[in-house]
């Protein structure tokens, strides 16, 4: 039998759906690929082969039944940022040491209802801050990619940096992850896989360890488009349980995949010209335009003039939320605890060694815009900032284009322990430069590998979408996937 | 807020200092627990004095990943409260998180409401008796959770935690500071009290913590600037009110005599020694960090929901002690007495309703309620009903028995229990009218009494002695009015 982990999560759910391979079988295919692959890519932090085990062998009695749900049998690899009944979740962080759960995420609870089985955990940054998936407590995730003819170690993009390298490397079908400014689309093109952020309230952030409260949002990242329309497809919906989360139908995104895109306006908006920008980005993104353009399209140039002033409204923004979200951190009730000789000595022991450098610098962050007499010139400021980036999007939307092409991120891959990037967080956060516009406002986005830098490895393009109109972006997404007509299977060095 | 000094100096209130004379100003901010099934974010329960750590939620406990969503009976309940403080219902509010660490507060922020309350500005009437009715405005109550309870004293250095108390929905209910003295501040602090019991909205219960103020006190000379406060947190009586204002506004006044100046800042009341103390400076304080909840919605809902609420809302204390007044004839005073509870009031308006409203109001309030304190009862667990009280009043008002027979018949019922005809009916306790039998009495005195009959010729008051010759005669039956009229005539006065 060929190897099962090579298969689309369509095909592997098919498969098992016609009996070709029971879920058992691609279960410990899986479970074998991941044990040979990780000790050198590091992508997962908790394997839980017998719990994986033993959903498989009750999808394939539901199966044997003439049961089971949209997604029975197949394999997914769960961001350890997602609460998951009794197993390892720690956001990446020390500070949540020993920290299992009793209950289960609306998201991923959704997943197992729909016959899903759980490989394990997934790395990425200590709560979800990083865009390289080097401040998770665990170590970094070492990319699946690397450079032709070089040994050199590579990032993965983070925060949901173990999330794209273990779909990349064929260690599950498809996985979920999180996006707060760039964290499913920066990672997924990174590595050659496809990474949507939805449309904000359309996924419950219930059981989702909180980084920024009003940015978060949950998505997959999958090898193909129509993977992620169908892994959507159970993610999402209405919980009455998290009031940000919005009561509507959830269309059938794989139903939407294959609709094309004639006849829809494509926005190129002139901000996402960046000096300096590499050419061969600009070559891709030039590209896409054709691509959509040959298949009926209408290009159109736009303007969303308040874009420059997105990256540093979302670093208050989501340092403000994120110090007051982390509060409750504090050695009381679970997770870590250093003691000391009074109450503040042991919330700082606590928080110092329980919070990695770049977790803390965020909350310092958080916390001083805040803070009485900063308050106004900062947090109330970017929050106005917000507001006209949201508006910039309202009038394009109403001026009548259907969604925006833009790079989905301003390079490919860069290597583990940049030295630029470690002297330089400011560096590291221009990596977001082209996605966190979305999150400040709310849309949808999906990134899709589109071509290869000069180096051999991933480049991606970002569509963006009206609000809840996710379908448009797979429909388009799949034009820009099928147009490209690239492997982009990493060569296997692990 | 700017601060607006609604009141006229009333030298009646001045504390005398040894400079001159000085005036409080006091505002109050009253924490009252809502009355509702769950807690404000969470679906656990609210009940008193459950095991420690019973009624926690994931959410109660912040375990990561958890959301709040908002309870919608407490919400009700603040409109409720709203419209009992006849205050500006907020049809769009939004909930702020106040960051700051503590033990108790697993969170680390509690949810709250810091810029746009769910109720705005309300007003307060205080009866003060013979300084007639006072008003006091309410500048805002707002929604927010309560903390949970640290324990210090089962370890010698460790604390222990208790969480069922953390997320319950408390209402802050903020006053202008329109008080100015310890007086108005207890008389506020008891209306807020019957506003809400009659509301439903809390039950008022200081002993339990159900309701606790924080106290705003500043000294200044009559009718000058407004000085320097201080915060007297978590006050839980009205005793300890008074005594706590009364302490801190001769401290302030003291060290402004001295020369000194008041520093702005939080402090405790020690029951023990009736003093305040400080608790922290204003450098001290807290930085809340105050912002909106992202995890909540602005919490939005339309005139329609107030309108429902508003038909559904109970007659409230003012308008039933109006009403008391003028549909049954009572004193001011009486009506007051009389409201103070719903149960009261309507125990009352049993006893009144076809019957002589004062003679009732005189009975529920000197005898019934009087002995009702005497015995630590209430109208709820009380042995007389209001039927029973009200047969009394109908064989007073009959001519059937004297109030001072009536008296005894109310310790009879009171102990034994029964109805107050019968009772009269089989023990022979109702009053001779018959002027036949009357008569006699009178002639058989006059006739053993001679020298008493000259005396009263002379001094007609000792009419009494003979009143009470023939009331001792009687047993105290004989109808008083007869045996004065009958007497006078026969005594020739």
């Amino acid at each position: 039998m060929s190897d099962l982990t090579k298969l689309s999560l369509k095909a592997t759910r098919d498969g098992i759906k016609n009996k070709d391979f029971s879920a058992l079988e691609v279960t410990d295919s899986y479970l074998s690929a991941i044990e040979a692959a990780n000790p050198k890519l590091n992508a997962y932090v908790s394997i839980e082969a017998e719990q994986a085990r033993t959903m498989a062998k009750q999808s394939d009695e539901k199966l044997a039944k003439g049961q089971g749900g949209a997604l029975e049998g197949v394999p997914l690899g769960i961001k350890d940022l997602f609460a998951t009944i009794g197993t390892h979740t720690q956001a990446g962080s020390h500070i949540l040491d020993g920290f299992k759960p009793e209950y289960e995420s609306s998201i991923t609870a959704n997943l197992w209802a729909d016959g899903a089985v759980m490989l394990g955990k997934l790395n990425m940054d200590e709560f979800a801050m990083g865009s390289s998936n080097e401040t998770s407590y665990y170590g970094a995730v070492v990319n699946p990619w690397r450079a032709d003819d070089s040994n050199k170690d590579l990032v993965p993009g983070g925060s949901s940096g173990g999330s794209a390298a273990a779909v990349s490397a064929w260690l599950c079908a498809g996985a979920t992850a999180t996006d707060t400014g760039g964290s499913i689309r920066q990672p997924a093109a990174f590595t050659g896989t496809v990474g949507i952020k939805p449309t904000y309230g359309r996924c419950s952030r219930w059981g989702v360890v909180a980084f920024a409260s009003s940015l978060d949002q949950a998505g997959p990242i999958t090898r193909t488009v129509e993977d992620s329309a169908l892994m959507l497809n159970s993610m999402a919906g209405f919980d009455k349980k998290d009031s940000t989360s919005v009561d509507l139908a959830v269309p059938d995104f794989a139903a939407a995949v294959e609709r094309g895109v004639k006849g829809l306006t494509i926005g190129v908006p002139k901000e996402y010209r960046m000096e300096g920008m590499p050419q061969e980005i600009e070559t891709l993104w030039q590209q896409g335009l054709a691509w959509l353009k040959d298949e009926g399209a209408i290009i159109k140039g736009i303007s969303l003039p308040h874009t420059k002033y997105a990256l540093p409204a979302y670093y208050i923004v989501a340092p403000a939320e994120a110090s007051s979200n982390l509060a409750r951190y504090d050695g009381v009730k679970y997770g870590l605890r250093v003691n000391g000789d009074s109450i503040d000595e042991m919330y700082e022991n606590t928080r110092a060694k329980g919070f990695g450098a770049e977790v803390q610098r965020r909350v310092l962050i958080g916390t001083y815009v805040l803070s009485a007499g900063y308050y106004d010139a900062y947090y109330v400021k970017a929050q106005k900032v917000r507001t006209l980036i949201k508006r910039d999007f309202e009038q394009v939307f109403a001026d009548g284009i259907d969604a925006i092409l833009t790079p989905a991120t301003p390079s490919a891959a860069f290597g583990i322990a940049d030295q630029e990037m470690a002297a330089d967080p400011v560096k590291m956060y221009l990596n977001d430069i082209f996605t966190v516009t979305v999150n400040m406002a709310g849309l949808p986005a999906i990134a899709v590998p589109a071509g290869k830098d000069a180096q051999g490895l991933p480049l991606a393009l970002q569509l963006i979408g009206k609000p809840f109109d996710e379908e448009t972006l797979f429909a388009a997404g799949r034009v820009i996937e099928r147009s490209a007509g690239l492997d982009f299977t990493p060569k296997k060095w692990w | 807020m700017s601060l607006v000094d609604t009141r006229t100096p009333d030298p009646k209130k001045f504390i005398k200092g040894a400079t001159g004379d000085w005036e409080m100003v006091i505002g109050l901010e009253i924490h009252a627990q809502v009355t509702s099934e769950s807690k404000l974010f969470s679906g656990s329960s609210t009940k008193f004095g459950n095991s420690p750590n019973s009624n926690v939620s994931f959410v109660d406990a912040a375990m990561p990943g958890m959301l709040p969503t908002i309870n919608e009976e407490c919400v009700r309940q603040a409109v409720r409260t709203g419209l009992g403080l006849k205050a500006k219902i907020n049809n769009r509010s939004i909930f702020d998180r106040k960051n700051y660490f503590y033990p108790d507060l697993p969170q680390g922020y509690q949810i709250s409401q810091f810029k746009d309350p769910i109720v705005g500005e309300g007003i307060v009437y205080l009866d003060m008796g013979k300084d007639g009715i006072v008003e006091i405005g309410i500048e805002r109550l707002h929604l927010e959770q309560d903390a949970g309870k640290s324990i210090h004293d089962l370890h010698p250095n460790m604390s222990f935690i208790d969480l069922n108390r953390s997320g319950v929905a408390l209402m802050e209910i903020v006053s202008k500071p329109d008080i100015r003295s310890s007086e108005e501040a207890r008389s506020y602090i008891a209306k807020i009290r019957t506003i809400l019991r009659y509301l439903g909205t809390c039950d008022g219960n200081m002993e339990q913590g159900s309701l606790r103020a924080d106290i705003n006190v500043s000294v200044r000379e009559p009718g000058g600037e407004f000085g320097t406060r201080c915060e007297i947190k978590n006050v839980n009586s009205m005793r300890f009110a008074v005594a706590a204002i009364e302490y801190e506004a001769r401290r302030q006044i003291d060290i402004l005599e001295d020369g000194g100046k008041i520093d702005q800042e939080t402090r405790l009341f020690d029951a023990k020694t009736g003093k305040t103390r400080s608790m922290r400076s204003k450098e001290e304080a807290h930085d809340y960090r105050y912002f909106p909840d992202p995890d909540l919605l602005p919490l939005e809902f339309d005139d329609e929901f107030v309108a429902k609420l508003a038909k559904d809302l109970p007659e409230l204390p003012d308008e039933k002690h109006g009403r008391f007044v003028s549909e049954y004839g009572i004193t001011s005073y009486d009506a007051s007495v009389l409201i103070s509870s719903r149960a009261n009031a309507s125990f009352f308006e049993d006893v009144a309703k076809g019957r002589n409203g004062k003679l009732s109001a005189n009975w529920v309030i000197n005898e019934f309620f009087g002995r009702l304190a005497k015995e630590e009862l209430n109208v709820a667990n009380s042995p007389i009903n209001a039927h029973q009280l009200g047969g009394i009043i109908d064989l007073i008002s009959n001519g059937d028995i004297s109030g001072k027979i009536a008296k005894e018949l109310f310790e009879i019922i009171w102990v034994e229990g029964g109805k107050p005809s019968e009772i009269v009916e089989k023990r022979g306790m109702k009053q001779v009218s018959d002027t036949g039998a009357i008569e006699k009495m009178i002639d058989e005195i006059i006739a053993n009494n001679p020298e008493q009959v000259i005396k009263v010729k002379e001094k007609p008051q000792l009419i009494g002695w003979f009143v009470g010759q023939v009331m001792k005669a009687s047993q105290g039956k004989a109808n008083p009015r007869a045996v004065n009229e009958i007497l006078k005539a026969k005594l020739g006065l």
